[in-house]
């Protein structure tokens, strides 16, 4: 599955904005994420997931930083995250599942922050952007 | 049968209340069409569904996105009764649509994401889990008389 310019374009554009509040976006989409489907909560025993939690918000900034980085080198996705492909396939091996339903959570955040920039067509772009992130992320699985 | 707390049945109701079944079932049933295109094979009567804008634009999909949802609406009338209430559409989605029931659990993920984009900070992630709740219910019960 590989991303058209036009695709592309929209993926930067959204991050732009979505950037600003990176933290604030990584957070809340954890927090639904962790409510709409429990069973995740599985993979961070040894977090404190209440709402607000520095533990959440630290966590939710990783997440979306690395996000950060598959949009600026979204030309090679593969590249900019080996390191955290191999991560997830050794030691994280977070069942693939997961990936979409993060994926679906991070989507209602930034529809919910930016309904205007959400267009269908930005909607389209995100998700399959998503999507390229979650396959390189288990490519290594087995 | 399903259980649903009362805050759950508040947070149904509420958001509800505020949807334009019309507006939201087309702009729901487009997006579907948009960002998963392979479910456009259902709709090859549709006319033009050739771009974003076509899909938007055409009436078809406006009329059949309102009948779904309104449809949905039934769900949320009968919390405590959605299997039977879905028993006849569940046939005909299997014996005369031939629909693979993926493809509910694909339209209520773009439902929830169309509240999202409407309610904004108000669609919090408790409410988003019980909408996940019922569309999942409701995704179920459309399934149920598969053979």
């Amino acid at each position: 599955m590989t991303l058209t310019q036009a695709e592309k374009a929209a993926v930067v554009t959204i991050w732009a904005k979505v950037a600003t509040q990176a933290d604030a976006i990584g957070a809340e989409s954890l927090e639904r994420l962790f409510c709409s489907y429990p069973a995740t909560k599985t993979y961070f025993p040894h977090f404190d997931l209440s709402q607000g939690s520095a533990q959440l918000r630290g966590h939710g900034s990783k997440v979306m930083n690395a996000i950060g980085e598959a949009v600026k080198h979204i030309g090679d996705i593969r590249g900019a995250l080996a390191k955290l492909s191999e991560l997830h396939a050794y030691i994280l091996r977070v069942d693939p599942v997961n990936f979409k339903l993060l994926s679906h959570c991070i989507l209602c955040s930034v529809a919910a922050h930016y309904p205007t920039d959400f267009t269908p067509e930005v909607h389209a772009a995100w998700d399959k952007f998503l999507s390229s992130v979650s396959s390189v992320l288990t490519e290594k699985y087995r | 049968m399903v259980h649903w707390s009362a805050e759950e049945k508040q947070l149904i109701a509420t958001v509800w209340g505020k949807v334009s079944v019309e507006e939201c079932g087309a702009e729901a049933l487009a997006r579907l069409l948009i960002v998963y295109p392979w479910t456009q094979r259902f709709f090859d009567n549709f006319g033009n569904l050739s771009s974003p804008t076509a899909i938007i634009g055409n009436p078809k999909v406006r009329a059949h996105g309102k009948k779904v949802l309104t449809s949905f609406g039934e769900a949320i009338k009968n919390l405590d009764n959605i299997k039977p209430t879905f028993s006849k559409l569940s046939e005909l989605h299997c014996e005369k649509l031939h629909v693979d029931p993926e493809n509910f659990r694909l339209l209520g993920d773009i439902l929830i994401i169309v509240l999202a984009a409407h309610f904004g900070r108000d669609f919090t992630p408790a409410c988003q889990a019980t909408w996940q709740k019922l569309v999942g219910v409701v995704a179920h019960a459309l399934a149920y008389k598969y053979h």
